[in-house]
């Protein structure tokens, strides 16, 4: 840029008083309302530099909030897309790890429960511990009738299931052995009206037997009326069917009734019949008995089975020898 | 030699001195100035750079070279105070020197009145640089107008017409 010569005296004036303003900048310091002072050269750049940063600031701020807010939506898109996925799998695992700790607690509620009764005879004890021979099952199936209460468990012959064997969960009776297969048996529940467990009240002691009627909850029968019942009393079984072992936890009273010539007793099952998963499988004493007791004629009370009369009635037959 | 009115560029006449007498005047003005202050404040209403840097300005008739002094002289003034920052002494003597020497390239100012008016006009108007300079760049009050410095100007533009003839002595015989 050249400056013309009637010019230059002024442009040298303009130079020479910018310079000396610049001189007086470097020297003296400014103080703002009592706050640090900085020196007058600094505090210029600082208030000519600062509105320009600030401008620019604002300028990549508003591009860059056009960027992401529009530009980038695309990528947004794929990473939502990536994060559903990605969500999806979480829950899926999640639901995976859900249903292994529950398992793992149903297990351990099984383990917990044979060391409670290291007393009673089990067998699989390659299953859930040496000491007392115990098997746990699962079950696969139920039956096709809708007013038969019977399951199907993967347990059968090859594991040494036999008829009549209990089945129980940690909660409270289910049902027992009523057909074995090679790989699988069926399970008569507590509540099917073929079926029938010897019982008593957990603190008045009276003896009844617990009988299915294919309604979900089952009866107590042959309680007198004169019998004070207790809505919610536990039940628990006698071990006069010589199926079940004394002290298993049968249900709760719902309701009682009195009727002719028994009460009408309705028993909230312990286990939860309409949600089994896993059982265990004991060994009763009562299996050559049972055979015997099918081989004999019609009308011969047999424990443990549907029967018009208690199941106290074979309170006094003689225990037998535990099948080997 | 003698012109009261206004007169062209080229009507104007350009002085010359000997060498050194500048440099030499405008020391001995600080020095003078920095003398005089021992006799009371009765001092400080002539400023003796100030009348150094109009009268050589107006002389030598050219702007560069009256801005440059204005400049030098200013600043040699501030060195030689107590706390004023380089420059501001430096910034109005600039300008005054460069403005009389504008001036001088317009009129002529060879007669006592135009000499007295260029002087009390000068002074309040390097008065306003300083104190427009202080309140800007120091954060000083500086007066721009007062009684005192009317006074101070009408002493200082009286001083220097008597100053200005005594200098005219120094130019060189054409």
């Amino acid at each position: 840029m050249e400056i013309s010569s009637r010019h230059r005296p002024l442009a040298l004036l303009v130079f020479v008083v910018a310079a000396q303003v610049l001189l007086i900048a470097f020297q003296v310091r400014h103080t703002d309302r009592g706050r640090r002072d900085v020196p007058l050269v600094r505090y210029w750049a600082a208030s000519l530099i600062t509105p320009i940063e600030r401008a620019g600031t604002w300028t990549l701020s508003k591009i860059g909030g056009v960027w992401t807010g529009y530009v980038a939506v695309r990528s947004t898109r794929d990473e939502n897309v990536r994060l559903r996925t990605e969500n999806d799998q979480l829950k899926l695992r999640n639901r995976e790890l859900e249903t292994q700790a529950t398992e793992a607690e149903r297990l351990v509620a099984l383990t917990n429960f044979r060391q409670a009764h290291p007393e009673s005879p089990m067998i699989g004890a390659q299953v859930i511990g040496s000491s007392a021979p115990m098997m746990g099952a699962q079950i696969i199936g139920a039956s096709a009738d809708p007013s038969s209460h019977t399951m199907f468990i993967n347990r059968g012959e090859r594991d040494h299931i036999r008829r009549n064997m209990a089945v129980i969960t940690p909660d409270g009776i289910v049902g027992k052995i009523v057909e074995v297969f090679p790989s699988t048996s069926q399970v008569l529940l507590i509540s099917d009206k073929e079926s029938g467990v010897g019982a008593l009240f957990a603190d008045s002691r009276t003896h009844g037997v617990v009988k299915g009627n294919g309604d979900p909850e089952p009866r107590m029968d042959y309680i007198v009326n004169d019998e004070k019942v207790q809505i919610g009393e536990e039940i628990i079984t006698s071990g006069e069917d010589r199926i079940f072992p004394k002290g298993l936890l049968v249900g709760t009273v719902m309701d009682a009734k009195a009727a002719t010539p028994f009460q009408l007793i309705r028993v909230k099952p312990a286990a939860r019949l309409d949600r089994l998963e896993d059982v265990l499988v004991l060994l009763t004493m009562q299996e050559l008995n049972l055979k015997k007791a099918e081989e004999a004629p019609a009308g011969v009370p047999a424990t443990g089975t549907s029967s018009s009369q208690p199941a106290a009635s074979s309170q006094g037959a003689k225990p037998a020898v535990p099948q080997p | 030699m003698f012109n009261t009115g206004m007169q062209s560029d080229t009507n104007v006449e350009v002085h010359k001195y000997y060498g050194g007498t500048i440099i030499g005047a405008a020391i001995l003005a600080l020095v003078m100035q920095a003398f005089l202050h021992k006799f009371g404040h009765w001092s400080e209403m002539i400023e003796l750079p100030l009348l150094v840097t109009i009268y050589f300005g107006v002389s030598r008739r050219n702007p560069v070279s009256g801005l440059f002094l204005g400049a030098a002289i200013g600043i040699l003034q501030d060195a030689l105070s107590h706390d004023n920052p380089i420059g501001l002494y430096g910034i109005a003597k600039t300008l005054v020197g460069y403005l009389a020497s504008s001036v001088g390239a317009k009129i002529d100012t060879e007669h006592p009145i135009s000499r007295f008016g260029l002087v009390f006009v000068l002074f309040h108007f390097h008065q306003a640089v300083l104190a427009i300079t202080q309140r800007a760049l120091l954060s000083r009050p500086a007066p721009i107008f007062n009684l005192h410095l009317f006074l101070s100007s009408i002493v200082s533009a009286g001083f220097a017409v008597l100053l200005f003839a005594l200098l005219d002595r120094l130019r060189k015989p054409h």
